[in-house]
């Protein structure tokens, strides 16, 4: 009996390690928000351009095949980090779209001017409406539509090369099969 | 080239520290003296290898080799020469390998100054310190090397998170580590006497100087990091129950725990497996507290760069150092068990209700913290346990504790009177029932503002009455009661001053969660703020010109005509904005303004806070270090204290906070 009071202390570390151990083994990332709209149909938008001679973004232009939809802001930090990334993967032919949440045309046109422009449209989202309908919890934000225009993925805070590389390219390449 | 002779330094220390870890013990099996012997050059080596490592590491950084990918991420040419240094351990590589320093710093102080020590139980322990270098240094070595190249090297770095860029940074992981770190020590102490199969209250005395200069370093460490959430992040908070704040505080109470249920095994030679215990816990506590850092399963300020990989190489590690060491414990600590039974009312029974507080304490931190990754885990559901859990559960187990801890000190060792010890408290009693009443009186303040002023009278009083009580203080002549007080160890004034410390951060905290006052407003130059019956005035915001940042400075006038300048960076290079919050600190409440953004039409926003007596927080902490150096500087439970072959040496005054 006094022997099993000596293993009670070993019993509850094993416990702990193997709780701290099943997060990890499943790859689960603790960043990571499960979008209200996920294997939902994007809601249907049609968002102004950055300037009135340059198109804007609409729902129908994601549609067709897999893409990157990036919400960001020229005041957001991460997103500033992030950009020298998408420029590489918009290099390597992936398609990423942005919307400019809450943010000055102005200041989203010298932003992209600055760090490279890696978007293939860009929609302005001047009052963050549609952030609402897509439930962003801030930006950066990055989501993974499919052809047929359902949200498969959503990604939270900054994409960094891990990110980009394990997840979100290999579920476009996938989605285009 | 000077990184690769850091990179090759840090092989060599590994290659010692596993020929640290096999040989001694080896030797000791063997009986063969030479052997054992190799415990302490070795332990010297591996300390000098790596201090070389992380003198190159610091070199690269204070000479911006952006050809090493650590100092390209996370340095710049333009920083300031002291953010430099500092950046050597902000971030991941470097902290490490400054954890791993202080690891082996341990060790070769054990080496130096143990001489005391028997033999055996020195090569075991060094042995056992060397399993955990191994480990750690494998990790580097294999997991996040910070030597490593990138060609062709960037013109310029990325510099370091401005946030980071603060003179508490500089200071604050050191300390900290200082303290996580030195657990490590304890543990291995524990471990080789669990090796040996025998712990006696010599083993205690060995133990307790590396228990106390731990547990002040970590006090230092947690309150120049609470310092800096206080005045960097510009909320004005000083405590968030954060998760990594959490990690650093549980190896706190676990090894507040421990130095007192030493005492117990010193004076006593009882709870020896329980003391045992407690170190294996600390230090595991300190793992958790790395792991929790660096492996990303938790989201917090603190959190290190996410990755899987390296998380799981530290759990690995983890389970090997924690599970190995409790195994050890399941199997030898049920022989060791013996030693006198004591009466619950005595010097020893209080001691072991202070550790029934101080571990049920540390559990409800460690179950807080845990359980949004548990319930996460089998759920799925995100939650987060924030501060309503910790009052809600920690906070009641603070009160039996201080009330005990005024009594404590009071009670005699075997057989305790504890009416005439509360008899001796009845000026505690008083000043604890006036203060609580004028408090409720004259603010009409809560309940919890009222308890918790009237336990931190309570325990100032009980601290200043026991030292009264042992230089007999108006019971003999003053000359006398002067001579008494003069020839009191020092570690009997260490264990008052940290006591005192305690009572004075509970004034702290408690004035500073009741207290606080709060307004947020737009404000224009000129505007007038009228707060807690302060009136400031806005005078607009200016440009200033940073070493490697622009500000705009907000300032505020007082009637006195003292200004308050709060900025908000701008740090081109790593694109990023800091608020430096203006503090006046006075000791009745600190007067704390933060410039926020811009809200258009020449008006800012801006948030003005009263903190009511936080000085006192981070004076009570001071206290605390204060009183653990004093004991540490006590000749009795100096490090390099004589040996058991002195005749000087009396084992049953070594007590800290003891006297007669």
């Amino acid at each position: 009996m006094r022997r099993v009071l000596f293993l009670l202390p070993l019993a509850v570390v094993l416990a702990l390690i193997a709780a701290l151990a099943w997060p990890i083994l499943q790859g689960r990332d603790p960043h990571e928000l499960p979008s209200v709209l996920l294997d939902k149909q994007v809601p249907a938008f049609e968002l102004p351009g950055l300037a009135a001679d340059l198109d804007g973004l609409s729902s129908v232009e994601l549609s067709g095949r897999p893409v990157l939809v990036n919400v960001f802001a020229s005041w957001c930090a991460p997103c500033r980090q992030e950009i020298p990334l998408f420029v590489r993967l918009a290099a390597e032919g992936v398609p990423i779209y942005g919307i400019a949440y809450k943010d000055d045309p102005e200041a989203t046109r010298r932003f992209l001017a600055q760090l490279g422009d890696p978007y293939r449209g860009v929609g302005v989202d001047r009052d963050g409406r549609l952030g609402i309908e897509f439930g962003v919890y801030g930006v950066p934000e990055t989501y993974v539509i499919d052809a047929s225009g359902q949200i498969r993925h959503r990604h939270v805070g900054e994409v960094t090369e891990s990110v980009a590389r394990r997840t979100l390219v290999p579920l476009l390449d996938e989605l285009a099969k | 080239m000077i990184a690769e002779l850091g990179h090759l330094a840090l092989w060599v220390a590994l290659t010692v520290a596993v020929l640290q870890a096999v040989v001694p013990l080896w030797g000791v099996a063997r009986g063969d003296a030479g052997l054992t012997g190799f415990a302490r050059p070795a332990a010297l080596v591996q300390f000098g290898a790596v201090a070389l490592a992380f003198g190159a590491l610091t070199h690269a950084y204070l000479v911006s080799d952006f050809s090493l990918v650590n100092v390209a991420s996370n340095s710049h040419s333009t920083k300031p020469f002291i953010y430099k240094l500092a950046g050597v351990w902000g971030n991941h590589e470097g902290s490490m390998l400054l954890w791993v320093l202080i690891l082996s710093l341990f060790g070769a102080a054990v080496a130096a100054f143990g001489g005391n020590l028997p033999d055996g139980l020195r090569a075991r322990t060094l042995a056992v310190q060397a399993m955990i270098g191994v480990g750690f240094l494998a990790f580097i070595l294999f997991a996040s090397s910070p030597f490593e190249r990138i060609s062709p090297a960037p013109i310029d770095g990325n510099g370091l998170n401005p946030l980071l860029q603060d003179i508490g940074l500089a200071l604050h992981p050191p300390m900290l580590y200082l303290g996580y770190v030195g657990f490590s020590t304890t543990f291995s102490f524990a471990v080789a006497a669990l090796l040996e199969g025998r712990v006696d209250p010599a083993w205690a005395r060995w133990v307790r100087p590396w228990a106390l200069a731990a547990w002040t370093m970590l006090t230092a460490g947690i309150a120049l990091g609470s310092g800096w959430a206080y005045y960097e992040l510009g909320w004005g908070g000083w405590w968030f129950w954060d998760p990594v704040e959490n990690a650093s505080f549980m190896p706190w109470l676990a090894g507040t725990a421990l130095l007192h249920s030493a005492i117990v095994v010193e004076k006593r030679g009882a709870l020896k497996s329980w003391t045992i215990l407690l170190a294996l816990i600390a230090f595991s506590f300190s793992l958790l507290g790395t792991f929790l850092v660096r492996s990303g399963v938790l989201t917090s300020v603190h959190a290190f760069a996410v990755d899987p990989e390296r998380g799981m190489f530290i759990l690995v590690l983890l389970t090997i150092a924690i599970g190995g060491s409790f195994l050890l414990y399941a199997w030898r600590a049920p022989s060791m068990e013996g030693g006198g039974m004591f009466r619950p009312i005595s010097r020893e029974g209080a001691l072991v209700l202070n550790n029934l507080l101080l571990s049920t304490a540390a559990a409800t931190v460690l179950i807080g913290t845990l359980y949004p990754l548990a319930l996460e885990t089998v759920t799925g559901e995100k939650v987060s346990v924030g501060k309503p859990y910790f009052e809600a559960t920690f906070v009641p187990i603070m009160v039996p504790l201080v009330l005990a801890l005024g009594v404590g000190p009071l009670l005699a060792w075997k057989r305790g009177d504890l009416a005439a010890a509360l008899g001796r408290l009845w000026v505690a009693a008083m000043a604890a029932a006036g203060i609580g009443l004028s408090v409720l009186y004259l603010q009409g303040a809560p309940v919890g503002a009222v308890l918790g002023f009237a336990l931190a009278a309570w325990l100032a009083v009980s601290v200043v009455t026991e030292w009264a009580d042992r230089i007999q203080l108006f019971r003999v002549s003053p000359k006398r009661s002067l001579s008494r007080a003069l020839g009191l160890p020092r570690s009997a004034y260490g264990m008052s001053l940290a006591h005192l410390g305690l009572a004075v951060f509970i004034m702290g905290a408690v004035g500073e969660t009741f207290f606080s006052a709060e307004t947020v407003q737009f404000a224009r130059a000129g505007d007038r703020i009228e707060i807690a019956g302060r009136t400031l005035t806005f005078e607009g915001v200016g440009q200033r010109q940073g070493p490697n940042y622009q500000s705009e400075v907000g300032s505020f006038v007082l009637p006195s005509g003292e200004r308050l300048e709060s900025e908000r960076r701008f740090f081109p290079v790593e694109g990023q904005r800091t608020t430096e919050a203006a503090i006046r600190s006075r000791p009745d409440a600190d007067l704390y303004a933060v410039l926020g953004e811009p809200a258009g039409e020449n008006r800012w926003t801006v948030r003005i806070y009263v903190k009511p007596l936080v000085m006192w927080l981070w004076g009570g902490c001071g206290l605390m270090v204060l009183g653990g150096l004093l004991s540490l500087a006590d000749r009795r439970l100096r490090v390099g204290a004589p040996g058991p072959r002195r005749a000087s040496w009396r084992p049953a005054h070594a007590g800290f906070g003891d006297a007669d």
